[in-house]
Formats: C-alpha cells, structure tokens, sequence
C-alpha cells in the first residue's frame, strides 16, 4: 500500500470527438504508459466522453513559471491592434 | 415456457449478476482512486449484461415475473452461477485472479455464444464480447503486474491462483440444460473450450513468472445451485431492499 504513493503522476489529453483536438482532462496516477491509457479510459471516458486518448508522464511538461507572469503575459494585455477587430466584415461572413 | 432456455439464460447471467455484486462491494473500497473506478466500471459493464439476460428471461417465462424479480427474488439454490465468482475479495490479488480466471473463460464463451440460433442470446452476446475483451486485457495485465511485480506482490498473486485454481474446471461442466441447449445449436459446448482456456491462463501466468498449479481436485456445485458459504451473504446484501421494500423502485 505505501507504494501506491510513487506511483508516477500522468497527463491526459482526450479527443472527445473526430476533427477536434485533445484536449487536457487531468491528472491520474499509474505505473507505466499502458496502466495510465487504461486507467485514463475508466476514469475518463466512461460516460462516453472520448474517441482518442494521449498520456503524458507529468515530469516531460514543461511549464512557465508563474513567477514570470508579468514579463510573460502582460505585455500583451494593452495591445487591442494585435485582434483583427478593426476590420468592417461583409454581413455574409459568419463566425469571425 | 422454455424451460431449458430459461435455465440456460439464467446460468449464464447469474455469473455476471454475482460478479458484479461482488465488484461491486470494491466502490469506495479500491487500493487505489483509479482502479476503484476500473473495478466499479467493470461490475456496471456486468450488471447491463444481467438486464439484458433477465430482460429476454423474462420474456421466456412468460408470467408476470419481470427482471427485477428474476434477479431479486430468488433463493440461495435457484442460482446457477458458478462457484468461482461468488469467492470474496480477500485482498487486491483475489479480485484480479478472480476476475482473470472468469474473463478468459467469458470471453470465448461469448465468442461462441455470438453464433447461437438464437437471435436474441447471440446479439447480446455481440455487444458483450467488447466490454469483456477489454476486462480480459485488465485483468491479465494486473496478473502480469503484481506477480512480476515485488516479492511480495508476487507471493499474494500465487496464492490467490493458488487457492482459486479449485474452482476452474467447473466452468466447463454441463447441466441438463446445457446439453439440450448445445444440441439445439443454441448453447456453446463449454467442454470444447476447456483446452483453450488453459492454455491462455498458463501463457499469462508464465508471462507473470507464476507457477501454474498442480492441483487435480476441483469444486463444482454452483451450475446446480449449490453453492460456498459465501453466495448467501451476497445475497442478503443484495436482496435487502427489495425483501424489505416489496416492489421498490429507484
């Protein structure tokens, strides 16, 4: 039982239907690749949620630092001209 | 009312129903989050095979009995399923080796069941073969896992098989029902799957490092209802809403 804390941690990433990306799900615990797809079918897909499934090892992602926040992303709060909303679109294009 | 049909349904659902239950009592219970949830699902993958069983029995029965009572309201002897699922869930080991020993066998006896003359059994048996090919795969991989795992894991894993061993060679006994329902052309010969299923439950357990057990003595009773000690306290759990609350619905 003391083991079950080191089981490693996984990301899963789901296609809930064909033509749409994955998408991030959350986390689960398994030990190896194979365990983490089929746990990640039972906890995540059984509700028919999914087509497609990726697992990641937590360790392999790269994440920002939150510390860097302000560098990183505020520069880009203040910059409207940077959204194509300055254009005047034909009434007969949809979804833009 | 088809007798022997009847009976043969009931045989064969029976196994689900007492599985499921006995998976089941795992909610909340599993080693861990996700293999709670994997056990949970597996017991809700059996439980729709038992409706859909009871549904067409039933039918056949052809009295206002309805699947409810049919999967509530029977006695302790008029069970038919076989003595391996109804075994307790000791520790994790148990369960998988339970679950192994049963799915090897579920699995090819769907197979089969998919080419019965009848046309109800054999499209249930259709849907079914999927869900169970993937409880197959669960359960062998977790074989695989705890008996090539850690000494100790290893040592759990053998004696579970060990001690459950003594319940396989009764899924390919016949009942009276069985036989009529084979020459039918509806039923599957389960001897003829006996060969089968040995040798796959050895190729994993070797896989597993596990020793395949010697034992030549086996237990039988359950296809003729009578059972372990243990199916009665399965069943009051079970049936306590429904002998308690006649009738109830959810």
């Amino acid at each position: 039982m003391s083991n079950k804390k080191n089981w490693p941690l996984w990301e899963i990433f789901v296609r809930s239907k064909n033509g749409l990306e994955h998408r991030h799900f959350g986390s689960l615990h398994a030990t190896d690749a194979e365990m983490a797809l089929e746990n990640a079918r039972d906890v995540y897909t059984r509700r028919n949620e999914g087509v497609s499934i990726w697992v990641v090892e937590s360790k392999h992602i790269t994440a920002s630092n939150p510390e860097h926040n302000g560098e990183l992303f505020e520069p880009a709060q203040d910059k409207v001209y940077r959204h194509p909303t300055f254009y005047d679109l034909p009434d007969e294009v949809k979804h833009m | 009312m088809k007798e022997n049909l009847y009976k043969y349904i009931l045989g064969i659902a029976d196994n689900s129903l007492i599985l499921g239950q006995r998976l089941g009592e795992l909610c909340g219970h599993g080693p861990s989050l996700e293999t709670d949830i994997a056990c949970t699902n597996i017991s809700l993958d059996l439980f729709g095979q038992v409706r859909s069983y009871f549904q067409y029995a039933a039918k056949i029965a052809g009295d206002d009995r309805t699947e409810d009572d049919i999967a509530m309201l029977r006695k302790e002897r008029e069970y038919f399923n076989l003595l391996l699922v109804e075994q307790p869930n000791a520790n994790f080991a148990y369960t998988i080796g339970r679950q192994f020993l049963f799915d090897v066998y579920h699995l090819a006896f769907l197979s089969e069941l998919q080419k019965s003359a009848d046309l109800t059994l054999s499209a249930i048996a259709n849907k079914c073969v999927k869900e169970v090919s993937y409880h197959e795969r669960f359960s062998s991989d977790w074989i695989k896992r705890l008996g090539d795992g850690t000494k100790e894991s290893h040592q759990k894993m053998q004696d579970a098989i060990n001690d459950l061993w003594t319940y396989t060679d009764e899924l390919f006994h016949q009942t009276e029902a069985d036989i009529t329902m084979v020459s039918e052309g509806i039923g599957v010969d389960v001897t003829k799957l006996k060969e089968g299923y040995y040798k796959r439950v050895n190729e994993i357990l070797e896989a597993a490092t596990l020793e395949t057990p010697e034992s030549k003595y086996f237990q039988k009773g359950g296809k003729k209802g009578m059972h372990t000690e243990h199916l009665g306290f399965i069943l009051s759990n079970l049936q306590y809403m429904q002998r308690t609350y006649p009738n109830m619905k959810w």
